[in-house]
Order: C-alpha cells, then sequence, then structure tokens
C-alpha cells in the first residue's frame, strides 16, 4: 500500500460572501482576487508542507495541473516538481499533470518528464491527464470534440519519443516533427510509470489496462459514491483478462486526523467547509462542454444511474453528513483507520492520494494531520496488499545512488 | 406541399445524412445554425411554398453520420460541396443561418464560380473585439431563449416544446442528442467562432444579401455591417421584432427578403 501526500495548493483568501459574488471559482474568476506578494507566502508554505510530508513517510508526493483556477495554483505542475526534486531525496514525484493535449508541440512533455525524472534519480511517476473540460476547453480553447484525438497523438509521440534511440519522423495530424528527438531520456526503463487521471470514461479505462498505466480516480465525491465507478473498472479488468493487482488504482480522498473525532471537527470543519463552499463553487456551464465526454461515456452513465453529481450540492452539507458520505475520511486516528481500510479494500486501490491540506488549512494543522496519519494510520494500512509487494510495474525504480544536492555556501578565501 | 425526409450518400458513400426536400420550383439550399432543424420546422413550410428547398443535416445532426471525419472549416465546406454534388444541384440558391451563414459564406469565398446566390441569415464567421459574441457553448438551458429570441417568453416555448426534461428518458435523449451536435458544431465555433473568413469575404462574387433580426442578441446587427464592408454588392435588411432565431420569430419576413434573389 502506498499513499501519495498531495496539496491542490488553493488560493486560501477567497472572500466570505465568494458564493454570492461570483460565479465560479475557475475560468472566469477575476485575477484580482489573487495577491501576488500574499501568493508568495502561500507557495512557499505549501512547498514546505510536500517535503515535510517526505520525511514522515509518504511514499510520494502529489502535484497537479489546473488552468484559471483558484483552488488549484498550478498551471504548471512540472514546476513544483522540479523544486520538490531538490529538496527531497526519497519519494515518488507524482507529477498528475502534464494535460498531454494541451502543450505544442507535445515533446515538450516527453522533455519535460525526461528532466524530472533525470534531476530525481527516476522518482518520477508521470501523470499523462487528458484534463478537465474547465482546464482544455474553457481556459485553454481546445476544441472539445477534437480533445481526444490530440491527446491519443500525443501520447503517442511521447511514448515514442522516450523509446528511440535516434531522431524519427513524427507525422501525426496535429503535430508535425521532421526530427522528434527527445534529450534528455529518463532514468527509468522503459519509461516512468504512468498515472493516468480518470472520471468515469469507458475509454479511459481500457487505454490504461491496455498499456499498464495506473488508473486514478480523482473525486472530490468520496468513496462511498467511487464504489460504482471503481466497480466497473475492475470488472473491465477482467473483461479484457489482465490481473487484478490493486496496485492498477489509485484513489484521492480527504483525510483529516485529530486526536478524537470531536476534535478533528472543531480543527478541520471550517476549512473543509471553506472547500467545499467556495472552492468548488463552480459554474456548471464550464464543466462538461459538448464533445468533451463521448457519446459512449455519456450512454454508460445513464445506463448505470451515474450521473454526475450537483458539484454544489456538497456545499450544503454538515460535517457529519460529508464524512458519513465518504466526502470525508475524518475523525480519531481508529476512526480514520477503519474507514481507510473500509475504503482500500472496497475500491481495490493501492495508492492513496492524501488530501490532507484542505481548503485554507493553515500549515500548523496540516502537519499535525499529516503527522498523525502517518504515524497513527499508515503503519496499520501498509500491509493490506502485501500478496502483490512484488508488484513494480506501477511504481518509481530510483537509482541505488542517487546525487545529493551540494553546498552553497563558498568557504572563505584564506 | 409534403416534406419528403431520406437518408443522402454523399462523397462517395463516405457520409450518410439525413435530407428534407420539399417544394417545386427554382432549388434552394438551406443550412442550419448549430441548433439544428427538424422536418416540421415552419420556415421549411414557408420556403417551399415559393422555393424546391433541400435542407441536408450537417453530420452530427439527426441520423447524419460521418462527424468523425469532418474536423475543422475546410472539411465541412467541402462537405457541403460533396452535399450539392449528391444531389445533382447546380448553383443553387444557398441559404444558411447563423453557424449555416457561415458555412455558406465559405462555400461562396472558397468557390466564388459555383455559388451565385446568397443569403446569409445572422451569419456567424466574424469576430470583432468591441461587439463579443457570447459564448453559447457555456450558457445553462435556461439562459438561452433571452440571447437567442427577441420574445423570450415564445422562445422559451419553441425550446421547451416536446418534451419535459424530469423524464429520464426524454432527459437521455435530449442530452445525447444536443452533445452531437453541439460537439460537431464546435468544430466550427469553439472558442471563438473565428476560422478566418474575414480574409477570404472579398472572394465571394454572389449576388448577396444578409437578413438579421434588429434585436439579434447572439451575433449583433453590426456584424451585418461588417460582412457588407467584405462582400462586394452586398444588400443588408434587419427584420424587426425578431432576435438571433429570426427565421423562427419572422419567417414569412425573411422569405420576403429572400425572394429578392429571385
Amino acid at each position: 500500500m502506498r499513499f501519495i501526500w498531495f496539496n491542490l495548493m488553493p488560493w486560501p483568501d477567497l472572500p466570505e460572501d465568494f458564493r454570492e459574488k461570483y460565479r465560479s471559482v475557475w475560468v472566469d474568476i477575476p485575477s484580482a482576487l489573487y495577491d501576488p506578494v500574499r501568493g508568495h507566502e502561500v507557495y512557499n508554505t505549501y512547498l514546505d508542507q510536500l517535503e515535510f510530508a517526505e520525511t514522515v513517510g509518504y511514499d510520494g508526493l502529489g502535484v497537479n495541473e489546473h488552468h484559471a483556477n483558484a483552488y488549484g495554483l498550478m498551471p504548471s505542475p512540472c514546476l513544483m516538481a522540479a523544486a520538490l526534486a531538490r529538496r527531497t531525496s526519497r519519494a515518488a514525484l507524482v507529477v498528475l499533470g502534464s494535460s498531454i493535449a494541451l502543450y505544442n508541440p507535445p515533446i515538450r512533455v516527453a522533455e519535460e518528464f525526461a528532466m524530472l525524472d533525470v534531476i530525481s534519480g527516476g522518482r518520477l511517476v508521470a501523470g499523462f491527464p487528458v484534463g478537465t473540460s474547465m482546464d482544455t476547453n474553457y481556459a485553454y480553447g481546445r476544441v472539445p470534440a477534437l480533445l481526444r484525438e490530440q491527446y491519443a497523438e500525443a501520447h503517442e509521440l511521447i511514448r515514442r519519443a522516450w523509446a528511440a534511440d535516434e531522431p524519427f519522423v513524427f507525422n501525426g495530424r496535429y503535430t508535425k516533427l521532421r526530427y522528434a528527438n527527445c534529450w534528455p531520456k529518463p532514468v527509468q526503463k522503459p519509461h516512468p510509470p504512468i498515472f493516468v487521471p480518470g472520471g468515469g470514461s469507458v475509454e479511459t479505462y481500457d487505454f490504461c489496462i491496455e498499456n499498464n498505466y495506473n488508473y486514478s480516480y480523482l473525486s472530490f465525491f468520496g468513496f462511498l459514491r467511487a464504489r460504482r465507478l471503481m466497480e466497473n473498472y475492475w470488472q473491465r479488468v477482467a473483461e479484457l483478462g489482465a490481473d487484478d493487482s490493486p496496485y492498477r488504482a489509485t484513489f484521492a480522498q480527504i483525510i483529516c486526523v485529530a486526536e478524537t473525532d470531536a476534535e478533528a471537527e472543531r480543527l478541520y470543519g471550517p476549512h473543509v467547509s471553506y472547500f467545499f463552499n467556495r472552492c468548488l463553487h463552480i459554474f456548471p456551464g464550464f464543466v462538461d462542454a459538448p464533445g468533451y465526454r463521448t457519446i459512449k461515456t455519456i450512454q454508460a452513465e445513464f445506463l448505470n444511474q451515474m450521473a454526475r453529481p450537483n458539484i454544489g450540492q456538497a456545499a450544503s452539507l454538515s460535517w457529519q453528513e460529508l464524512n458519513e458520505r465518504g466526502y470525508i475520511v475524518a475523525g480519531s486516528p481508529e476512526t480514520v483507520l477503519q474507514r481507510m481500510e473500509e475504503l482500500i479494500k472496497t475500491l481495490r486501490v493501492g495508492n492513496i492520494i492524501c488530501g490532507i491540506h484542505v481548503g485554507d488549512m493553515p500549515p500548523e494543522k496540516t502537519r499535525h494531520s499529516s503527522e498523525l496519519f502517518a504515524r497513527k494510520v499508515m503503519p496499520h494500512l501498509k500491509g493490506i496488499w502485501k500478496d502483490y509487494d512484488d508488484d513494480a510495474r506501477f511504481w518509481i525504480h530510483p537509482l541505488p545512488q542517487r546525487a545529493v544536492p551540494g553546498p552553497v555556501a563558498v568557504e572563505a578565501a584564506r | 406541399m409534403s416534406a419528403r425526409a431520406y437518408l443522402l450518400d454523399v462523397a462517395g458513400g463516405r457520409r450518410k445524412i439525413r435530407l428534407f426536400e420539399a417544394g417545386e420550383g427554382r432549388p434552394l439550399v438551406f443550412l442550419h445554425s448549430a441548433g439544428g432543424l427538424t422536418e416540421d420546422s415552419p420556415f421549411l413550410a414557408a420556403l417551399a411554398r415559393r422555393w424546391h428547398v433541400f435542407a441536408p443535416l450537417l453530420p452530427g445532426y439527426g441520423d447524419s453520420e460521418g462527424a468523425e471525419s469532418l474536423r475543422d472549416m475546410l472539411d465541412v465546406t467541402l462537405h457541403s460541396f460533396d452535399v450539392l454534388d449528391a444531389l445533382g444541384l447546380d448553383r443553387p440558391m444557398l441559404v444558411g443561418h447563423s453557424m449555416g451563414g457561415m458555412i455558406a459564406a465559405e462555400m461562396a469565398a472558397i468557390a466564388p464560380r459555383e455559388v451565385d446566390s446568397l443569403a446569409l441569415v445572422a451569419p456567424a464567421g466574424l469576430w470583432l473585439d468591441d461587439h463579443p459574441i457570447p459564448d453559447l457553448f457555456s450558457k445553462l438551458p435556461h439562459e438561452l431563449p433571452a440571447l437567442l429570441f427577441h420574445d423570450p417568453e415564445f422562445g422559451e416555448r419553441v425550446m421547451t416544446a416536446g418534451g419535459d426534461l424530469d423524464d429520464p428518458k426524454f432527459l437521455e435523449a435530449f442530452i445525447i442528442r444536443n452533445t452531437r451536435q453541439l460537439a460537431m458544431a464546435s468544430k466550427l465555433l469553439f472558442p471563438i467562432p473565428d476560422r478566418g473568413l474575414a480574409e477570404r469575404l472579398y472572394r465571394i462574387r454572389a449576388k448577396t444579401v444578409l437578413i438579421w433580426g434588429e434585436s439579434d442578441r447572439v451575433i449583433s446587427p453590426v456584424y451585418g455591417d461588417a460582412f457588407c464592408r467584405g462582400i462586394v454588392g452586398a444588400e443588408f435588411v434587419r427584420i424587426p421584432a425578431a432576435g438571433h432565431m429570426v427565421i423562427v420569430e419572422q419567417p414569412d419576413a425573411v422569405v420576403t427578403v429572400l425572394s429578392r434573389l429571385d
């Protein structure tokens, strides 16, 4: 079992009346709400937290990609991973960007990921998201009906660029390179482990299973709702005749740990509320540009009664309701352990992306919750999938000997 | 005068499209907007009282197939010529509304010798920074009538006719139809309905009439002036008490203007 400490990097100063005054946290939120001086402190605090997570034992550090989004301040996740590569030494760098269809030419992603893998000595987990409709269509202007074709082509280019030892000609529909030639190449062979964030598209299941990519279900709606989606995924794994290693799958969960259940609510309640009320205040018109989802996926959702949750609905739920419905797993270490065990077993996931920093949570509370989870919960969960411990396909293979950052101080001249 | 609806093989069987045909007289081809077209459209009936109307549904609309092979403006423009070829039509009167107007204008610009009579009804295709066209793709259903119609209440009745969105079966069909249609339209209109037509307008030689609803809140009538500046000799007519859906709100007035092309 592996745990990835993850921070969306939300803007912590959205006004109290944000929902009333603005229609969306994403796409058309005025950037006047962003203060770069405060941002300097916020970014550095968030990076400190990721680095701290390594020291208390998390297996991976996660960053992701969003655009024009006040709850996800990482337009370039590779920049964050680059910063982490130098101040961390052991944990996997789980980069759940780059949205490979958004880069022109997409060989840029092959290059940046290779750089990260080399700098970190083989600690990169390469995420290949399609990207949300808000990010790809509305913020980045991609024609929804062509996005998946562009994604498929970008994927082919990146895989070939990593595999090739000589320059090659890439004659794609969207990218034409006479000299496709990736310098540097990744440390991990044949390529870093690839995670594909998915939200229930049937095509994504098959794509992951056929390529042995990790299927990462990133949802803010908790594990109870995810059950059906993951059941469909595992059913598809069986249909395609693949093995059922839990390391094929990752799930993201908001987790809040305190000494007692009551203390958890007292400490983290306001920040969870900030997240569901202000961060997830998304204009419904931006959620799904026509053509972003395939007809097959829409039909499957109707068939499985998987109609998307109204993103805003969680805003009205109480702490207790959020906890009961699995939007959050919160409470004492004992409570959280019991719930996480249930989650991991029912969804059959080998990796948990731990959303421990939530909304506008300040650094001391974030550390407290992260540390309690690492010391009092994680150790009891580590062995859940011990029968699969030798499945090395879905995780990093770092170099045995890795460089450490050299000293920066220059000795005084004698 | 009865409408015929049938499937037509286009481009040597590469695509199969739905066609509505009605009336008699001079052939007129009508290219529909992003919202699509139904067989019982009163505007089609009004056209058919005067002309021999052919109204093809673009792939992605109705049961027209082959949208996956149409990716950009040129693909759609050539496809539309393929439709004329499949129908055996030689220089029909070409009428297009909104997205259909954009396609018709592209056809007339790309092959000026093949289009000699052109009517553009509130066409898309140009962009003026001072008069931004709203992002229809992100609008919620209840926001649309006020944008599309001069009379929002009338528009709401038109748009919600024929089904109950609380009925899951109807909802599924509605969402799938809407997604197929707008996914196709997005290739021409998303995120900005400009695919370079302004650079090509000068090539149009057809006798051209531009028709706009006076209270068009989607594509402002100032775009009519911009089209007129680009197309030599174009005539511009504004129709009162009509919005972007001028063909629904004032079908007879539109037909009267079209008759100037006869």
